[in-house]
């Protein structure tokens, strides 16, 4: 059995020193004392991790999740249009509309009939934003009204007991929504390259690292700059060692050879090696389509969906494999879908709707939310946009707030800034 | 129109005087020190060189931003000296093609803003390559490497065809906004990039409209939806089109209009177009069209939401990131900037002459990109023996590959750079600039062995840390005297300059410029 315990500093390090290792017997004891039950649910509670995979540039929810017996889907995209023959059926939804995943999706059509996939299509806001840089803030901060500047996770992150390593983007530059005023999360987007040089070797070397530490220490109050480099500083000489740890992984499966796989295979890595992250941050871009989208079920998109879906399959049947299905959630999202009727560069222009998804042993799996009718009429309440856009029905914050509360076991009226409850999809 | 009591700069035949307001403007006439200097060519520059400040040594403050503002004054031949003794080396693959080759024009532009004589215009290139914000990657998709290698970075008559977009910024990234503008509406790398060339009137393609408004001038807030539907249109028939074998080196991609493709019907915006107020864009024949675009990208560049987010930008640029924009710097700004009908070189020549850049407090008080770290360190630490293209894969790493910003909004500054990720590429790097230069710096600072202490005030001059308090400084050179007591022997020099050097380029100290 797997643990992933961890956490670092102050009060809790006594009792986890003591848990560590020992769970399971004590799980398997009818008559352990009760103190020593609540600790372990509490740790299996602590154990459960998040991976977020980000369609970077706006990811055409309509190619993804294909509404193929729409007629206005094929009147408004003559040239990229997804062939109904070539979907993959996922059933309907609760208004009975039919839906098939993008062909390319071999791999997340298995794992959605394995019941541990969940769509929620039509996610957004109101008056979403067009612009690709808002957009991403307004869901990297949680806040369309754009007055939080931290990032959902980063302020999650802040609630927990502090550590170097409770998020890792595996990305060059850390994403808005791992933002925090407190905890520092590294971007290690390869785990081989992130180690210390030194010009010197041996024990010179090591006292190079110590004097860089000890400078590093300095975080002086009235020179915020400083501290704030200081403490990215500090964040890599606290998570050297340990990440070193995940460098050698290669997984129980073989993942594709381009960046979202070897990204994918690093978090696998932390999370089989038990680095104790919580939040981890996955992102693959290419989504802005304005041109060139391919005709029929080929072309780029399809290969942004192999990308995607290749990816996604080899991780979760690598966590499969070592049994940790069940503390892992994976949870996609972009910053918008995209306008209904192609453009005529065979293309589509920013939009609205977006389609979320969420993967994991513990994911309720299932088609939630409803389809739009894509009918341009102006009598159609499920566009936008003089019938242009889909319009979103479910709040993103609502998803977010079902994954912190019912995943993560946090608060997420503290962590969003309010009730965001309300017409949760139950895909936990 | 004269400002009264301002200074009136105008001291080239052929270039238009203009004009800077009086406030805001510091003592001109001031000698420029040592501190003052560094942060001068930190900031509109890469650094100092050895050689720069001995020569601007005891010049007043106005002769030092001369030598920086009067670009054209200094010899442009930093290209020649590629390859030459003396100076950082190119790493050649076959033959040194940097019109061509995607990694050569990377090493021709480190190698620029290592050794030109024109440090603002190095520094203003990258400005607006992270201003209008161009991937090779893209483009190299579309056309092949060649001729993403010419979109980017083809130096006027070197290859056929235009120059790259990287040579424009380098010709005019000083001169009127509004003429850059209409320069980047047609740049191929930008038709492609935003996907322009695909823009007509049967399908209007709303890419680059949008983000003109949204990223290029106006920002977010300015603008409806209504408005970049209608700029799409504006520009609907500004394509590319072809000349020669796009395979070889001498076929390109040329801008070109094609009536046929353009809407001719009237667009309307929810701001001024033209001076007398009026919003609409009228119909037009179909011939005259191009005239569209050019009425739009004047109106937007006369915007007021344009010039105050250029000076919003200039100021976190050149003067400060930590605080916002004074009030009376904006106001200067942006009336310089009308005042002198777009012009960019009055622009900056007021930020670099305000009060607020030269104030000691706001001295190091940016966070230096990744390529102005590596190459500042570059010429702080030593370079000869080293490669530019050794700066290639810590770049990568660090977060910042020229020619291949993250998306159309450019690179996440200030903070943004500070991933742990990125923090340890940067003390990796320090550590390969040290480990190189060993030898270098042990023989250079021998005249400093008498003690740790002058040794490390040594490094501390020759390279510029933002200012080491006590207790940093102690471990600095608690490090010197650890593992053995302090001799000054050879070995002991080259061990612990290297070490000490990359302590200090590794420090966040150093990361502040």
């Amino acid at each position: 059995m797997k643990n992933t315990p961890r956490a670092s500093r102050s009060p809790r390090i006594l009792r986890r020193t003591f848990i560590r290792g020992g769970v399971s017997a004590f799980t398997l004891t009818f008559a352990a004392p009760s103190f020593l039950a609540d600790i372990a649910r509490a740790q299996g509670a602590r154990g459960r991790n998040l991976v977020v995979v980000y369609l970077n540039g706006g990811n055409d929810a309509l190619s993804t999740v294909v509404p193929y017996q729409d007629p206005f889907y094929y009147s408004r995209r003559p040239t990229i249009a997804v062939p109904a023959g070539q979907v993959l059926q996922i059933g309907t939804d609760s208004t009975g509309r039919a839906l098939g995943f993008h062909p390319r999706l071999t791999g997340l059509r298995e794992i959605f009939n394995a019941g541990r996939l969940a769509v929620v299509q039509r996610t957004g806001y109101p008056n979403s934003s067009r612009s690709h840089f808002q957009g991403q803030d307004i869901w990297g901060t949680g806040d369309p009204a754009l007055k939080l500047t931290d990032g959902w996770l980063g302020r999650y992150l802040q609630t927990l007991p502090d550590d170097a390593l409770l998020g890792w983007s595996a990305t060059q530059e850390l994403p808005r929504a791992l933002v925090s005023r407190e905890a520092s999360v590294p971007a290690i987007p390869n785990a081989a390259a992130y180690a210390f040089a030194s010009p010197n070797v041996g024990a010179e070397a090591a006292r190079e690292r110590a004097a860089a530490t000890a400078i590093a220490s300095h975080l002086p109050a009235e020179r915020p700059q400083l501290a704030f480099v200081n403490r990215s500083a500090q964040g890599a000489f606290a998570t050297l060692d340990r990440v070193a740890s995940v460098a050698s992984y290669a997984g129980s499966v073989a993942y594709p050879n381009n960046g979202f796989g070897v990204a994918l295979r690093t978090v696998a890595g932390a999370i089989v090696r038990g680095v104790g992250t919580r939040v981890f941050w996955v992102q693959t871009g290419g989504y802005d389509t304005h041109a060139g989208q391919g005709a029929a079920g080929g072309g780029a998109y399809s290969n942004l969906m192999g990308t995607f879906g290749d990816g996604l399959l080899a991780f979760h049947n690598d966590l499969r494999n070592q049994g940790l299905l069940n503390e892992t959630m994976i949870l996609q999202f972009s910053e918008f879908g995209r306008r209904i009727s192609e453009n005529g560069s065979g293309g589509t222009d920013h939009g609205a709707g977006a389609v979320m998804m969420a993967i994991g042993g513990g994911v309720r799996g299932g088609i939630y939310g409803t389809s739009a009718s894509l009918d341009p009429a102006p009598s159609n309440p499920a566009l936008e946009n003089n019938g242009g856009d889909v319009k979103f029905e479910t709040d993103f914050r609502s998803v977010y707030a079902k994954v912190l509360d019912d995943w993560l076991g946090a608060s997420s009226t503290t962590v969003l800034g309010g009730d965001f409850r309300a017409g949760a999809p139950p895909i936990v | 129109m004269r400002v009264g009591g301002g200074i009136r700069i105008a001291r080239r035949q052929g270039e238009a005087a203009y004009d800077v307001p009086p406030n805001g403007q510091a003592d001109a006439t001031m000698a420029v020190n040592h501190e003052h200097l560094g942060h001068l060519l930190r900031r509109a520059g890469f650094g100092a060189s050895a050689s720069e400040l001995s020569a601007l040594d005891g010049k007043s403050t106005f002769e030092a931003l001369a030598y920086v503002m009067d670009v054209d004054d200094q010899p442009d031949d930093v290209d020649s000296k590629i390859g030459q003794p003396d100076y950082i080396n190119v790493t050649a693959r076959g033959p040194f093609s940097p019109n061509s080759n995607v990694e050569d024009a990377r090493q021709r532009w480190l190698f620029r803003m290592v050794h030109s004589r024109r440090p603002l215009q190095e520094k203003m290139t990258l400005f607006w390559h992270n201003h209008f914000a161009t991937a090779y990657s893209k483009i190299a998709g579309t056309f092949g490497a060649v001729q993403g290698t010419k979109m980017m970075a083809n130096k006027a008559g070197e290859l056929p065809g235009p120059q790259g977009q990287i040579e424009t910024f380098r010709e005019k990234g000083l001169g009127s906004f509004r003429d850059l503008l209409v320069d980047m509406a047609r740049d191929p790398g930008m038709l492609v990039w935003l996907d322009g060339r695909t823009n007509t009137r049967q399908r209007p393609q709303e890419n680059f409209g949008r983000e003109i408004m949204e990223l290029f001038t106006l920002g977010v807030g300015n603008y409806t939806e209504e408005d970049v539907y209608a700029a799409a249109r504006v520009f609907t028939g500004w394509n590319l089109r072809l000349v020669g074998n796009a395979l070889d080196t001498s076929g390109y991609y040329e801008f070109v209009y094609i009536p046929n493709n353009h809407d001719p019907t009237a667009k309307t915006f929810t701001f001024p177009i033209y001076p007398d107020g009026s919003k609409t864009i009228p119909a037009r024949a179909a011939g005259g069209g191009m005239q569209d675009g050019i009425d739009f990208i004047t109106a937007l560049a006369t915007h007021p939401a344009t010039a105050e987010r250029l000076a919003r930008k200039l100021w976190n640029f050149f003067v400060s990131e930590e605080i916002p924009p004074d009030p009376d710097y904006l106001r200067g700004a942006t009336g310089i900037y009308f005042a002198n009908g777009t012009r960019i070189k009055p622009l900056v020549q007021y930020t670099l002459q305000s009060r607020w850049f030269q104030n000691p407090a706001n001295w190091h008080g940016r966070y230096a990109w990744p390529v102005e770290f590596a190459v500042r360190a570059v010429k702080e630490v030593g370079f000869l023996g080293f490669s530019v293209d050794n700066m290639r894969a810590p770049l990568i790493a660090m977060g910042q590959t020229l020619f291949e910003p993250p998306d159309v909004n450019g690179w996440e500054l200030g903070q943004g750079w500070f991933s742990t990720g990125a923090m340890l590429a940067r003390m990796n790097f320090a550590s390969i600039i040290a480990a190189n230069q060993r030898f270098n710096l042990a023989s250079a600072a021998a005249g400093a062995k008498d003690s740790p202490d002058t040794f490390a005030d040594y490094f501390l001059e020759r390279l510029s840390p933002a200012p080491f308090e006590q207790e940093p400084l102690d471990s600095l050179k608690a490090y010197l005297v650890d593992g053995a007591a302090w001799t000054g022997s050879t070995a002991q020099l080259q061990t612990k300059a290297a070490g000490l050097a990359r302590l200090i380029v590794g420090s966040a100290e150093y990361q502040l410029m």
